[in-house]
């Protein structure tokens, strides 16, 4: 009973494979099987949204998934947002709109607001408040959150339009 | 977490075959916002996780039977954004009232009928009744989100399905396999009160799962509608709802089913409130007085006579609602 598994992986773009429990959550693989600490726990029962990652392209709680699930599927956590020390466009307009405090619930909130500029390039004020609505942040009020979320939207347009 | 083994069909033969073995002492895992708490706090033990999500049988919504098939796997928002379930309003409704992203894109329809009670005894580890030496720990203890009807067994907490009332009031059914076969149960019976630890919230047998939700098709001449009673600053589940199928003709009702949530161990049916509905219009009157007549019979515990008055809302608002007389701005 409960021997460890192997699961294969890919996380933000590597092949991954490790060992885990089938009683380990993703949360837990993440952090302490693979050291990647950027996600953070908060609450642990899916309600804060501080362990946000992007599972098969869609965000999930990843205290609420577990780590033997994730065989064969496609992760994205925090660390794969920025381009080497190159932050993108959300990361730079959270730091730029002093979007966080203490910054336990940011991982979360940048992988939220990824997934929303990805399905909604152009948000609106309520669109981006009911968006974020499962990511809880006890410290900002919010208002600098939206604000950079917007923010965000417009570099990312900016940045495109560039492009071509 | 206890430990426990992780088993991933690819049919649902397999599962039931799965979910068979450890003397039923299995689980189904699907979308996990649920259970992963349940097996965190050690309210459930299971010697086996059966994750059902890899089961294509169970995925994707489609017409079936004069109505619409919604397969186990099919997330709260699938199910908001499909075409197929777009006239079903008092399910979008319960659909749309969960706001996290991340619980409506990994929620399943099918889980949340299948969800454990979240009466905060059971989830600290008392067992599915909360006893305590013999005793009922709602009973004389904080039972303000507690039943305020069908208490007068040991089971004291409230069915944690959102759904099940707007779909019970639609007449859905649920297609349960199991080690004896497939069997179609209307919704309306899929609940059980237990009376033992040993017992379920529903009818399943061990072996047994949920794949498929049948919902008839919506016709011309109905309407339906839903209202949950939330917390503003609390626990982020209602404290009471209600919904309601009305079929209509020249704006009298011809038949109705209003189905209140969160107020007993089961879904609950009004059915006299229902009946003294028909031949009538919907109005605030006598959206009003269906709302009394709904938790006439109430038997609220010691902290919870408040959710009488919320559970009377909900029918009332349901009504109005369905018939679109209800001021959304306000709510």
């Amino acid at each position: 009973m409960a021997k460890k598994r192997v699961v294969t992986t890919t996380i933000n773009g590597d092949t991954h494979e490790f060992l885990c429990q089938p009683r380990q959550t993703l949360l837990e693989t993440l952090r302490d099987v693979l050291g990647l600490t950027g996600t953070k726990e908060g609450c642990s029962n899916g309600n804060c949204g501080a362990c946000t990652v992007h599972l098969n392209g869609r965000p999930v709680d990843s205290c609420l998934v577990l780590g033997v699930e994730v065989e064969g599927a496609e992760i994205r956590t925090i660390e794969g947002v920025a381009c080497g020390s190159h932050l993108d466009e959300v990361q730079e307009a959270f730091l730029e709109g002093a979007a966080l405090q203490c910054g336990i619930c940011t991982p979360g909130f940048i992988m939220q607001t990824e997934s929303l500029l990805d399905e909604n390039p152009n948000p609106t004020e309520d669109e981006i408040r009911f968006y974020l609505a499962g990511n809880l942040c006890r410290c900002t009020g919010y208002d600098k959150i939206v604000r950079s979320v917007q923010c965000a939207a417009e570099k990312r347009q900016t940045a495109n339009v560039g492009d071509h | 977490m206890r430990p426990f083994e992780y088993a991933r069909p690819q049919t649902e033969a397999e599962a039931v075959e799965l979910l068979s073995d450890h003397d039923g002492k299995t689980a189904v895992l699907a979308g996990g916002t649920d259970i992963m708490n349940l097996l965190r706090r050690d309210a459930i033990q299971p010697r086996r996780l059966v994750d059902i999500k890899h089961i294509s049988s169970m995925q994707g919504i489609r017409q079936a039977d004069g109505g619409v098939l919604v397969g186990s796997l099919v997330t709260l928002e699938d199910a908001a954004e499909s075409p197929l379930l777009a006239e079903h309003r008092s399910v979008l409704q319960v659909a749309h009232a969960h706001k996290a992203i991340q619980i409506q894109q990994a929620g399943t329809l099918a889980g949340d009928l299948c969800q454990l009670p979240h009466c905060w005894y059971f989830r600290n580890g008392y067992g599915l009744l909360g006893m305590e030496n013999g005793l009922s720990m709602a009973e004389a203890g904080d039972n303000r989100y507690h039943a305020i009807f069908g208490n007068r067994g040991p089971a004291k907490f409230v069915s944690g399905s959102r759904f099940a009332p707007a779909m019970i009031a639609w007449g859905a059914k649920v297609r349960v396999v199991g080690p004896e076969g497939e069997e179609f149960i209307p919704l309306e019976y899929f609940f059980a009160t237990p009376k033992t630890d040993r017992q379920n919230v529903t009818v399943l047998r061990p072996g047994q799962l949920v794949t498929h939700v049948w919902l008839p098709s919506r016709t011309a001449d109905i309407v339906s509608g839903a209202y949950e009673v939330l917390e503003l600053n609390g626990l982020d589940r209602p404290q009471a709802a209600a919904a309601v199928t009305l079929k209509m003709q020249s704006g009298i009702v011809r038949d109705a089913r209003i189905v209140m949530g969160h107020v007993a161990p089961t879904p609950w049916v009004a059915q006299e409130a229902a009946n003294a509905l028909i031949g009538q219009s919907v109005n605030e009157d006598t959206a009003s007085r269906v709302g009394d007549i709904a938790v006439a019979g109430a038997t609220p515990l010691s902290m919870n006579g408040f959710k009488v008055q919320m559970a009377r809302a909900a029918v009332k608002r349901s009504l109005l609602r369905a018939v679109g007389q209800l001021d959304e701005a306000l709510v």
